[in-house]
């Protein structure tokens, strides 16, 4: 879950990071007597959840209150990819004498969390590590033992910066790796820190991902920063398809029937479960097929919530049929999937054997899975047949 | 042969009243797993299909030999579960639980290195050599587990539990069949990643080649490529890469939680030709896997 820029700055400045002064404002009059109150020439930034904010227009620099309130009025009304601003953060503009990097994320390979410096920040890192190797420095911590402070200073030290600089950094970092183990972080990223012509150092952008698995723990911060729907820190929006899918996935515990993402396709999927779902979905597009969505089911969920997705899959418009398939299970019980698609085609007024593409679910209960099946005049085919050549099949019926 | 466990292998299961986990005890009876007891603090006393319950891991490691634990406890208490097997001295873990937070796997990643445990997951269905012994609940009910896993040549790893059986029963369908497969978990660390279990199997003289299932996120490829290329191993390895539509898709987390396009090296396209480079073949579809496994085998074989 990722964090907006001023979320971000507020859990930076309760470790005492220093920061340009700033205020969010939600509309343009909000952000002519922010800049009023700033005085002085400010920056406008769009409070969005992408990266790429200069370059789309999210962020303006004005020098006077009236500036403010247009460039204001022009940021709230931009999509920056697809999605909208939370608001603009006005802040006070500084003039920077040099920029630097730092940044605090996970090395899933070493296993262990890693600090990222550099004394060319603003720009691409992956770009100045490739090209400038020695600009950057990285330093693994352990995740187990408190954090160890000489090692936010080994980072820093190993780019070449001494003196008052390197304590005042230092201390920059020490923190931010701080909220990288204490918020259950992924990232926490500075980027630009400012050196300001008065020699003093400030976090000018901040980034953070917390971890989903960890939301549950961090409820006294999320509150305090006024999260209150995590669901909709997405990549991208939920559509309404999306959100009627995890409503009948949330509305019974028993096994999973959800994580539905929508596509612009024309054949339904009920398919699972994680690799099944990333497999089928790649064997649908490889043989030529348009999906209409992504979805999981897996730990054995109930006819209910298997007949909920089925229906809700089948009204889509342009969606005629539904593929059925998942690799071999083994806990998820083949004839609870085969009641749950067979009564959401019924709820839905359509006839199982032609709403039905495919059924391919081989495993635990199968036979049992198939009588009912065959009652239904619904085709299906064992574990003899591949995923991907069931999926074949069912785009070419889907073509007629 | 076989890496890991063999036949004598005996372990334990911590969160064995865990409605999971009782049918788990049930298929790892069935399968003729050696199976010797459970932890469930309070329960010390009860039995599951048989299998005695203890409140503490230290209550079967002062009496008999464990060799391993299947850790199958909800997520705010599996951290302290596999610490304390590791502190009782039992040397493989496998960590059935999803959910948990990286920080706290990479805490008993830490842990379990330190005291030369070998850890296998989180968020992994276990391990299985088949007609030997099986540590989770990879297969599922044991009579399916027998058909879709039989005794073999192919060593499997794979970040989804699911798809390690369907890999497995293609193996087993072209006749190759499996000497060890690994379930080693979905999540962004693991225990035990494809390069470091590689030298098990390149010391498994059964073992005649690897097949790997493998997803977007990550670098795990990328340090298998290197393996491949450093240690001069002589096993044919074939590969499956799903989720290539999430290329297409940055920042979507698709699956596992470790499966989501951050950056540049971790799509699909660029794990299949680093793979590729390494001489890791690339298969399309399940189904090729045994067949391009068998030329591999053969082309060594024939030049043998």
């Amino acid at each position: 879950m990722r964090f907006y820029e001023f979320e971000a700055k507020q859990a930076l400045a309760r470790r005492r990071v220093p920061l340009p002064k700033s205020e969010l404002a939600r509309t343009p009059e909000e952000a002519e007597a922010a800049a009023e109150q700033l005085g002085g020439p400010v920056v406008l930034k769009s409070q969005v959840l992408s990266g790429g904010r200069m370059k789309a227009g999210g962020v303006k620099f004005t020098d006077s209150p009236a500036e403010a309130k247009q460039a204001a009025a022009e940021i709230l009304a931009l999509e920056i990819n697809n999605l909208k601003p939370a608001g603009v953060l006005v802040e006070e503009r500084r003039t920077v004498e040099q920029e630097y990097f730092a940044a605090v994320t996970w090395d899933t390979r070493a296993k262990r969390p890693v600090i990222i410096f550099s004394d060319m920040g603003g720009i691409d890192i992956e770009e100045v590590a490739e090209q400038h190797p020695e600009h950057v420095a990285r330093m693994h911590f352990s995740p187990s033992r408190p954090f160890p402070d000489f090692s936010a200073k080994l980072a820093v030290a190993n780019v070449g910066i001494t003196g008052g600089a390197l304590n005042a950094l230092s201390r920059m970092v020490a923190a931010l790796a701080g909220a990288f183990i204490d918020h259950d972080l992924t990232l926490a990223e500075i980027n630009p820190i400012g050196r300001l012509d008065d020699g003093s150092f400030v976090a000018l952008d901040a980034h953070m991902d917390m971890e989903d698995e960890a939301r549950g723990r961090h409820t006294a911060l999320l509150d305090e920063l006024g999260i209150d729907d995590p669901e909709a820190r997405k990549a991208r929006p939920p559509t309404q398809f999306e959100l009627d899918a995890a409503a009948n996935n949330d509305a019974d515990p028993r096994g999973i029937a959800g994580n539905l993402v929508e596509f612009d396709g024309n054949i339904g999927l009920i398919i699972g479960a994680g690799g099944g779902s990333l497999t089928l979905f790649d064997a649908v597009r490889a043989a030529g097929g348009k999906p209409a969505n992504y979805c999981e089911i897996g730990g054995n969920p109930s006819v209910g919530k298997a007949a909920g997705l089925t229906k809700l899959v089948l009204s889509q418009p342009g969606v005629d049929k539904v593929a059925v398939m998942m690799s071999i299970v083994s806990n998820t019980r083949v004839d609870i999937v085969a009641r749950g698609v067979i009564k959401g085609c019924i709820e839905a007024g359509r006839d199982p054997a032609e709403a039905i593409a495919i059924f391919r679910i081989p495993g635990s209960w199968e036979e049992e899975g198939f009588v009912i099946l065959d009652k239904y005049g619904v085709e299906y085919v064992d574990r003899s047949v591949s995923m991907h050549e069931a999926a074949a099949r069912a785009v070419a019926k889907v073509a007629g | 042969m076989s890496i890991l466990v063999d036949r004598d292998t005996t372990f334990i299961i911590q969160g064995i009243t865990g409605r999971e986990a009782v049918t788990m005890t049930r298929e790892l009876l069935d399968y003729g797993s050696r199976l010797i007891g459970g932890v469930t603090p309070g329960r010390k006393g009860r039995d599951v299909h048989g299998v005695p319950v203890e409140d503490t891991v230290r209550a079967f490691t002062e009496r008999e030999q464990v060799d391993g634990a299947v850790v199958a406890v909800p997520p705010a208490f599996a951290p302290d579960a596999v610490n304390e097997a590791i502190e009782a001295g039992i040397k493989l873990i496998v960590v059935v639980t999803e959910n948990i937070p990286r920080r706290q796997v990479a805490q008993f990643v830490e842990y379990a290195k330190q005291e030369d445990v070998r850890l296998i997951g989180p968020n992994c269905l276990g391990l299985i050599s088949p007609g030997k012994t099986r540590l989770g609940g990879v297969g599922g009910a044991a009579e399916s587990t027998r058909v879709a896993f039989q005794p073999g040549v192919i060593g499997v790893m794979s970040r989804s539990g699911g798809m390690t059986t369907e890999i497995a029963n293609s193996l087993s369908e072209a006749g190759l069949g499996v000497s060890t497969a690994v379930s080693i978990g979905g999540d962004a660390i693991i225990g035990s990643t494809y390069a470091e279990l590689m030298p098990l199997f390149d010391a498994d003289p059964e073992t005649k080649g690897i097949a790997i299932y493998s997803e977007p996120g990550g670098r795990a490829e990328y340090e298998l490529a290197e393996y491949m290329a450093e240690s001069g191993s002589k096993l044919p390895v074939v590969a499956f890469m799903a989720g290539r539509f999430m290329d297409e898709m940055p920042g979507m987390r698709f699956g596992h939680a470790g499966t989501i396009v951050e950056g540049r090296a971790d799509t699909a396209t660029e794990k299949i030709t680093n793979l590729a480079a390494a001489g890791i073949a690339v298969a399309e579809r399940i189904e090729e896997i045994p067949q391009r496994l068998k030329e591999r085998i053969e082309q060594i074989e024939g030049a043998s």
